[in-house]
């Protein structure tokens, strides 16, 4: 995946090659009794070129999981709304599309994966048959052909004798046998892009290595771009080109995923590396990060960060800092951004 | 196999001792609903720890890692089998009986949420556990609470609220400080940060382990994730499928792990370095089911190394090193 060669080429500009662009996207919830309005996002921009793999990264209430919710337009029509930005796929503008064209588009030239298979089967029909009816819907094909065409996407995901299992029930698989069925239906029409929204989480490891092996050989095959949401660093070296890293709703820092293992400039990237237990590191103690996220409700005045923060001073309660480029392809949403040792001086 | 050998290397006095502990859960089934079979969450597993000992138990689901845990405290009946708790056994007790070890044995559940009642204060959480101890009188126990909640680095001014006004780290500092109330000797901790995120984790790790230093407790540490166990482990067993296949001190099985199980789930964990060259051992297919294990050893059918003679027998755990066991009959060709 990491190919050391890949530096070489110049990166792509994202405004003339992006697959995906997203440019501001707020994105608000109705919570509570008053029905008052929270931003679970705001002000995101990120771009995927054709065939990369984007890593959104991030603790829980970080907003990783309503910012794909909002690309994919599943966002839940009572509660959630897309307040501003812009969302363009190969060009074309999401945000206004209306519900029958946004249907077309999904599970077609982009499609998703959940952590928990069970939620997106039903248990009352056959995985067969629930693969063949997103193959009939979008492809145009008879029940017979898509069924067929069900047994072969079973069998590219690596599932046994997937004749047979065509008229298995959800049920009688097992959680990593329902992944790959689930890549399988969100594969069958050949995406352009793959959204996987936590897609090892609920797994075992051993299972996970299989999954992520297959994610990455079917991407190769495919050349289908992939937004991979994860909250784990490790899955995220494993399986990224570029990192986005969200904090409390916005991104705070992105570069390429070298660069945010080797090199983070926002203190947040920096501390979430420190506090994970490494295998093979014996006993050190760990450095956690202090306290907790802010509820959304409750966010301080200025950095979002601040409270928790080594680094913080003052001013980072004057002022919002902006996600702003710091080199190319390498952007942070911290005041002391420009200080470039900053970092590397508390490690030392 | 000889019932003390996997205490080996373990430090000072043994506190825990468990013996060919076996757990099957019967499946009902047939036209009279008679047992048919049975689910062999724990199939026959023996070891030992050590009083002050931070013992690792890793295994994936399914492995019966927590089935373990609740046996040695009885919250689960064991089908047969010794626990031997500080020379007593514990499978032999009386309710009676139990109820007065259960002040030295506490558990710590690794969804705070599912183990604290919602409409009860932390006042009256972990006042219950002293009252049915008959620890203290009414008034020494709000001191001893505020007390608790300090050495988990809560405020004592919290004494008053209610779970939901919580982070979910401070929740499982509850957790743990209800599991301390009745100064236990031995702690089990099933997946105690498994449901945190990773900088609250980090929070809660160094807790632990600074509260097991200070008030040397025993702890058997359940996890999955084996980094973690690293961390705050002394020794580490390896379950798969009901059965130990590995234990060694942490710095041997982290170092040099032997039992093709263990190797493949260390190469299955995903590293934080995007430079790092893996040899994975990608293990094909899933668990299989425990109603029906494979024969002989439990882990031939997904292991890359098994040959025909691994059907024949259950391997034993045999030692290999210092306070090193390893279940498999092909341990000194890996060596």
């Amino acid at each position: 995946m990491i190919d050391p060669n890949t530096d070489s080429q110049p990166a792509p500009t994202m405004q003339d090659t992006a697959l995906l662009e997203v440019r501001g996207l707020t994105t608000c919830f109705k919570t509570g009794f008053d029905g008052r309005e929270i931003n679970a996002v705001e002000d995101v921009s990120f771009s995927v070129a054709p065939g990369e793999t984007l890593a959104i990264v991030g603790e829980s209430g970080s907003g990783k999981s309503v910012t794909s919710l909002s690309v994919m337009g599943l966002l839940p029509p009572q509660t959630g709304r897309i307040a501003s930005g812009s969302i363009k796929f190969r060009g074309r503008e999401l945000t206004t599309l209306n519900n029958v064209a946004m249907r077309s588009l999904r599970g077609n030239a982009m499609s998703m994966i959940f952590q928990e298979p069970m939620t997106s089967f039903n248990p009352v029909y056959t995985i067969g048959h629930q693969i063949a009816e997103v193959i009939v819907l979008h492809q145009k094909l008879g029940y017979r052909a898509a069924l067929s065409k069900a047994v072969d996407m079973l069998e590219l995901v690596g599932i046994p004798e997937p004749q047979r299992r065509i008229d298995n029930f959800p049920h009688q698989m097992s959680g990593g046998m329902r992944q790959r069925a689930m890549i399988a239906m969100a594969l069958s029409c050949e995406p352009d892009l793959l959204i996987a929204d936590e897609p090892t989480t609920a797994l075992d490891v051993t299972i996970q290595a299989q999954v992520l092996e297959l994610l990455k050989d079917l991407q190769a095959r495919m050349g289908m771009a992939m937004i991979f949401i994860t909250h784990d660093l490790g899955v995220v070296a494993e399986v990224a080109d570029r990192v986005c890293v969200m904090y409390a709703g916005q991104i705070v820092e992105t570069a390429p995923v070298r660069d945010i293992f080797a090199a983070p400039r926002m203190p947040y990237t920096a501390a979430l590396l420190g506090s994970m237990p490494r295998l093979g590191a014996g006993r050190d103690r760990l450095v956690p990060i202090p306290g907790h996220v802010p509820p959304l409700s409750r966010l301080p005045k200025g950095c979002r960060f601040q409270g928790r923060c080594g680094f913080a001073q003052p001013s980072c309660a004057a002022g919002e800092p902006r996600l702003e480029p710091i080199a190319e392809d390498h952007q942070v949403r911290c005041f002391r951004a420009g200080e470039p040792d900053l970092i590397e001086r508390s490690l030392s | 196999m000889p019932i003390d050998a996997p205490g080996a290397g373990a430090p000072s006095e043994t506190l825990l001792r468990v013996s060919n502990l076996k757990k099957h859960f019967p499946i009902r089934g047939g036209l009279f609903g008679q047992p048919a079979v049975a689910v062999k969450a724990i199939d026959d597993i023996s070891f030992d720890i050590g009083r002050g000992e931070v013992v690792g138990l890793v295994g994936e689901s399914g492995s019966g890692k927590t089935t373990v845990g609740r046996t040695i405290l009885r919250l689960t009946e064991p089908t047969s089998g010794q626990i031997l708790f500080d020379g007593q056994d514990i499978a032999a007790l009386t309710p009676q009986q139990m109820r007065a070890q259960r002040k030295r044995m506490q558990i710590v559940f690794q969804d705070p949420d599912a183990s604290l009642n919602p409409r009860e204060t932390i006042r009256q959480a972990i006042g219950r556990a002293l009252r049915l101890h008959n620890i203290g009188t009414r008034g020494e126990r709000e001191g001893r609470i505020v007390d608790l909640l300090e050495q988990v680095g809560l405020s004592g001014d919290y004494i008053d609220r209610y779970p939901h006004e919580f982070s979910g780290g401070q929740r499982q500092r509850i957790g743990i400080a209800r599991a301390l109330a009745v100064e236990p000797e031995f702690i089990v901790a099933d997946e105690p940060v498994s449901a945190l995120d990773v900088s609250v984790q980090a929070q809660v790790i160094n807790l632990m382990e600074d509260l097991t230093q200070r008030l040397n407790l025993t702890m058997l540490f359940i996890a999955h994730d084996l980094a973690v166990v690293e961390h705050i482990s002394n020794r580490v067993i390896v379950m798969y499928l009901g059965k130990i296949m590995e234990i060694a001190p942490s710095s041997t099985l982290y170092a040099a792990p032997r039992h093709p199980y263990t190797r493949a789930l260390m190469s299955a964990v995903p590293r934080p370095d995007p430079t790092f060259k893996r040899q994975r051992v990608l293990l094909q297919g899933d668990i299989p089911s425990p109603i029906n294990p494979p024969s002989g050893c439990v882990f031939r059918s997904r292991c890359p190394v098994a040959g025909p003679e691994c059907a024949g027998n259950v391997p034993a755990l045999e030692q290999i090193g210092e306070g090193h066991f390893s279940a498999c009959i092909k341990n000194h060709e890996f060596a």
